[in-house]
């Protein structure tokens, strides 16, 4: 096979080509296609499929590899020469691990069916955008028609017509051809700070894509947050966790002197430095904490951001206003997974100095307390959520959660593990819930052609507007159904189960506090997952656009079909060795190799494994008795309202720590920046400064021009006007008349002759 | 004999007398009548000098001829340009020839 | 000094000179003014005789009332129309006669300091005129000055013909 004459330097310049071909195609449908909407498809689906097969080969290799964990793929270049000698130079390089090789599996897989869903889901639906003044509003020239072919007034005033969602497709492949990039280029990363390169232009992107179509605006909701106002909150929310993050990896490249991974984390000193040295020798209080827990924590920070878990989690939730294919790139496969992917990364440095048994490191306890804590915390909003992405965004929340609490308890490969088949079918339900979202548009519009009126804030995302879906739609309703079943942890068919299983299981074994937090959280996921599957699928249509709902879109289709088919499969190669028909665990061998210290599995208890099929089983009866057994009419309300009274609208509103975040922080900063660094200092001083040295400078300059006038000009003028006035005072002598010039002549050749006569004769 | 200096002095009363013409005399004709005066009062001069100081050597009196070739051409010229100005302006009043004024 | 016929004769011929010179400036009638000069010029042609200059007398004659004076007086002739002149003088003739009297005591200062009482120092050599015209063509001499003046009479005729010319 092509692998088998593969040079170790062609496998090297191969991990290199992993991140370019997305990158070259931002830039190519950026700068080339002009807008074309076949074009920039092409490029930015070949490309990504391109990547998928490189990173295929890649991983190949690397799994054939043996001993990849002490002999990775690596490959450097001297990226910032320092100091005399090349050898103590900044390198940047590339690098494949067993952790890498995880990420080159399930990174391009979700992103390419995230492009090829997204060539079909943006190429159709409309929304509101509000026309000021005059027409055409925001300087579109691509407002279409709504169905009434004109514009409405909502409630709050607004003029509004429809906009073509499928506008600025271009774009759009563009920037998650971009994304993408970034994503590949972190999990390629050799050092730190390439890593965070990544994690910035994902940041950035984050911005564009959630903000993506800018000037949407809900009718009758003018309060309401629009996708412009999300973005911004995405990217603020998300800096405040890089800004730690980037004081933990200047500290530590100020302490070890480079960022390499290589050369931290698998390097017994290093750590044993990072962990011996604490970190503020002045401070008696802090005397506990090490160099590493310090920058672990910061790190950790950055997480918390990256990752939406408590307290910077409120921008996720309305990160959902950016089209659904984002949602499922950033919050599924990409993005949030860079948060833990870090962590699992950094690992070796968040528990340097921990022995397996021991007491906790200092990150490690932060991790297990943010991540069960948030876990539940998450799940219990998503419980009385009704747009069906938001359930998902908060599910997600809740997912990462454990990812950072088995983090924190030491189980690593648990971690890993579940990070890959999280990734996969959060894609696969994000992918799904865009599916239903685009049929019930297309439902609301045939039944609008048949006649019947929609109100004009109508939510197609609300699932209270949805049911009777499953026979709709089936290919979405099936493979929305082996996602969620995934999710919730079904029993030994789903991937999400054997993932889930192992940090159950180690939690069990180790930290009794956070299995039974992240125990009762599985029981909350599986029910509102059942919830959701039954409010959308189940029953009869609730509305018109339900009972007319269609999607039959291959482009959309068949990701969701593929995606399905890993989310049952892959969970099968980390089956426990006790349960394996190999007789091993593929998956905890081949990872437990990234450790220096190689991590041995756990033994098989069955009691955990046995708890968390009861728990998934019960959750999904629960919710399956409440909204699928007597399925939701139209109108009624949610029963869970009524169980739980005014914890349900808690529930609802979040915990209202969106309000509470706008009281104690932003409205201050909006103050602060708006009265303080601009009114004071920009305008006033700044400005004010330059506009008195504009004044002082236009002052002398006049002096200038008066001395330049008066004195420099005057004198000259005075000079030839004196000279003029000589000349017409003495032209008087120019008389015409030879005898008086004569006469003068003679006079004065007689004062000659006398000064002659007197110098010669009478001396 | 005569001493040299009544024959120098006669020169420098024709002299004057020539000096006085030029410079107030109004018609031009009689300026350069004036003139010959003093041409004449020079030649006198020469001449006299020339017997009285070196008779041997005849550059007095040569220098004597060539003053006369000289008065002759210029007087020749000058009343040619009397006679022109007169044609185009009509006078012969020094003073009234006077253009080239400020 | 003793009245001889050579003082005698100085003294007829200086009046002729200096009174004929007297009435060149001094007349109104340009004509009478003319005549003046001749008589003028005739005394100079005497006193020369008397200096044993005989030739530069003859020439004196020739050139001067011959040529020149009818020169004036043809001219005189021809700007005669307009001639309606009042005064003889012109507005700054206090300060030409000034002047003329300062150079008339100027020069006679120094003639009367310097020169008193000379004689000649001796006596013309003969044929003077013969050798005057033989130093007037003699490379050694006068020659190019002689025949610079040609030129120059040249230039004079050829420049009173363009100018006077209509």
């Amino acid at each position: 096979m092509l692998f088998m004459n593969m040079t170790p330097d062609m496998l090297r310049l191969l991990v290199w080509l992993i991140p370019v071909p997305p990158l070259v195609a931002f830039f190519v449908i950026l700068l080339f296609t002009r807008g074309s909407k076949l074009v920039s498809d092409l490029v930015s689906v070949l490309a990504i499929l391109l990547t998928w097969v490189i990173a295929i080969l890649v991983l190949i290799a690397a799994i054939l590899t043996p001993h990849l964990g002490e002999e990775p793929i690596t490959s450097s270049i001297v990226w910032l020469p320092l100091g005399e000698s090349l050898a103590t130079s900044f390198r940047m390089g590339v690098l494949v691990d067993p952790l890498g090789a995880v990420m080159l599996f399930f990174v391009p897989l979700t992103a390419s069916m995230i492009f090829i869903y997204s060539t079909g889901y943006m190429a159709s639906g409309a929304y509101w955008t509000e026309i000021k003044g005059g027409e055409g509003g925001h300087g579109t020239t691509h407002a279409a028609h709504d169905e009434h072919g004109g514009e409405v007034i909502d409630s709050a005033g607004r003029r509004l017509v429809k906009f073509d969602a499928s506008a600025w497709k271009a774009r759009f492949m563009a920037f998650i051809a971009l994304f993408a990039g970034g994503m590949l280029i972190l999990s390629v990363a050799d050092n730190l700070l390439m890593l965070f390169i990544g994690w910035e232009i994902m940041g950035l992107c984050s911005y564009l894509l959630i903000g993506f179509w800018n000037n949407r605006v809900y009718a009758n909701q003018p309060n309401r947050i629009t996708p412009m106002i999300a973005g911004i909150k995405a990217f603020m929310t998300t800096r405040i966790g890089d800004v730690f993050m980037l004081i933990g990896i200047a500290w530590l490249y100020s302490f070890t002197g480079t960022l390499n991974f290589r050369d931290i984390l698998y390097n017994e000193e290093a750590l044993h430095a990072l962990a011996a040295t604490p970190a503020f020798p002045n401070l008696a209080w802090l005397g506990g904490l090490t160099v590493a827990g310090a920058i672990g924590l910061l790190l950790i920070i950055g997480t918390v951001g990256k990752s939406a878990q408590f307290p910077l989690h409120t921008w996720l939730p309305d990160a959902m206003e950016g089209p659904t294919p984002v949602s499922a790139m950033i919050h599924a496969a990409t993005m949030v997974s860079a948060g833990v992917y870090l962590l699992i990364r950094m690992f070796p440095l968040l528990s340097a100095g921990w022995v397996e048994g021991g007491p906790l490191t200092a990150p490690m306890t932060a991790m297990a307390w943010i991540g069960s804590f948030t876990a539940l915390f998450a799940a219990t909003i998503a419980m009385a959520q009704r747009d069906v992405k938001k359930v998902l965004a908060y599910s997600t929340i809740s997912q990462l959660a454990f990812m950072v609490a088995a983090l924190g308890i030491g189980a690593y490969i648990a971690a890993a593990f579940h990070l890959m088949t999280h990734a996969i079918f959060k894609a696969l339900l994000f992918l799904g819930s865009g599916s239903v979202i685009h049929a019930i548009e297309h439902g609301e519009e045939h039944a609008h052609h048949h006649g019947h009126h929609f109100p004009i804030d109508f939510d197609a995302q609300d699932m209270f507007n949805m049911g009777g879906l499953g026979k709709r739609i089936p290919v979405t309703a099936w493979t929305f159904l082996i996602g969620g079943l995934a999710l919730a942890g079904f029993p030994f068919v789903t991937a999400g189960f054997w993932s889930k299983d192992e940090i159950l299981a180690d939690a069990f074994a180790h930290a009794p506090v956070v299995f039974y937090v992240l125990a009762f959280t599985a029981f909350l996921t599986a029910f509102y997952t059942m919830r959701q599957i039954g409010l959308t699928f189940a029953g009869e249509p609730r509305t018109a656009a339900a009972e007319e709902a269609s999607q039959r879109d291959w482009r959309m289709n068949t990701p969701l079909v593929i995606l399905a088919f890993f989310a049952i499969t892959a969970g099968w190669i980390g089956i426990p060795a006790a349960l394996n028909p190999l007789g091993v665990n593929p998956f905890h061998d081949f990872v437990a190799g990234t450790l220096l210290e190689h991590p041995e599995a756990l033994p098989f208890d069955p009691l955990p494994m046995i708890v968390s099929v009861f728990i998934a089983l019960t959750g999904l009866a629960v919710g399956w008795l409440v909204y699928v057994a007597r399925p939701l009419k139209a109108g009624q309300p949610d029963p869970l309202a009524r169980a739980l009274g005014p914890i349900y609208t808690l529930l609802e509103h979040k915990y209202y720590f969106d309000e509470a975040y706008d009281f104690l922080f932003v409205r201050l900063f909006q103050w602060f920046s708006d009265k303080v660094v601009y009114q004071l200092m920009d305008r006033g001083l700044i400005d004010g400064f330059l506009h008195f040295v504009a004044r002082m400078t236009e002052w002398i300059a006049f002096r200038n021009k008066d001395f330049d006038t008066f004195i420099v000009n005057g004198a000259g003028d005075e000079v030839a006007q004196g000279v003029g006035n000589l000349g017409q005072a003495f032209k008087y002598v120019q008389s015409g008349r030879v005898q008086q010039y004569l006469a003068v002549a003679a006079a004065g050749l007689l004062m000659l002759a006398g000064v002659f006569i007197w110098a010669f004769f009478l001396r | 004999m005569i001493p040299l200096n009544l024959y120098l002095l006669v020169a420098a009363a024709l002299f004057a007398m020539g000096v006085y013409g030029v410079l107030a005399r109004r018609n031009a004709v009689a300026i350069l009548m004036s003139i010959e005066l003093m041409l004449n009062a020079v030649n006198l001069n020469l001449v006299s000098f020339w017997r009285y100081r070196a008779p041997d050597a005849l550059s007095g009196q040569t220098f004597a001829v060539f003053v006369f070739a000289v008065a002759a051409a210029e007087a020749a010229v000058g009343l040619a340009l009397i006679i022109s100005i007169y044609r185009s302006r009509e006078t012969v009043v020094a003073e009234d020839v006077n253009m080239l004024k400020w | 000094m003793q009245i001889t016929p050579v003082t005698v004769t100085f003294a007829i011929m200086s009046i002729f000179a200096l009174g004929g010179g007297l009435g060149v400036v001094v007349n109104r009638n340009l004509v009478h003014a003319a005549l003046f000069l001749v008589l003028s010029l005739f005394g100079i042609a005497g006193l020369f005789i008397l200096l044993e200059a005989p030739f530069l007398a003859a020439v004196q004659i020739l050139v001067y009332v011959g040529a020149i004076s009818v020169l004036i007086t043809i001219t005189i002739m021809v700007t005669r129309r307009i001639m309606g002149i009042r005064e003889s003088v012109n507005r700054q003739w206090p300060v030409a006669a000034v002047v003329a009297v300062l150079a008339f005591a100027t020069l006679g200062f120094v003639i009367v300091s310097q020169f008193a009482g000379e004689t000649p120092v001796s006596d013309v050599p003969p044929e003077s005129v013969a050798q005057l015209g033989a130093q007037l063509v003699s490379s050694q001499a006068f020659l190019l000055p002689f025949e610079l003046a040609s030129v120059l009479l040249l230039a004079a005729l050829i420049g009173a013909i363009v100018v006077a010319r209509d």
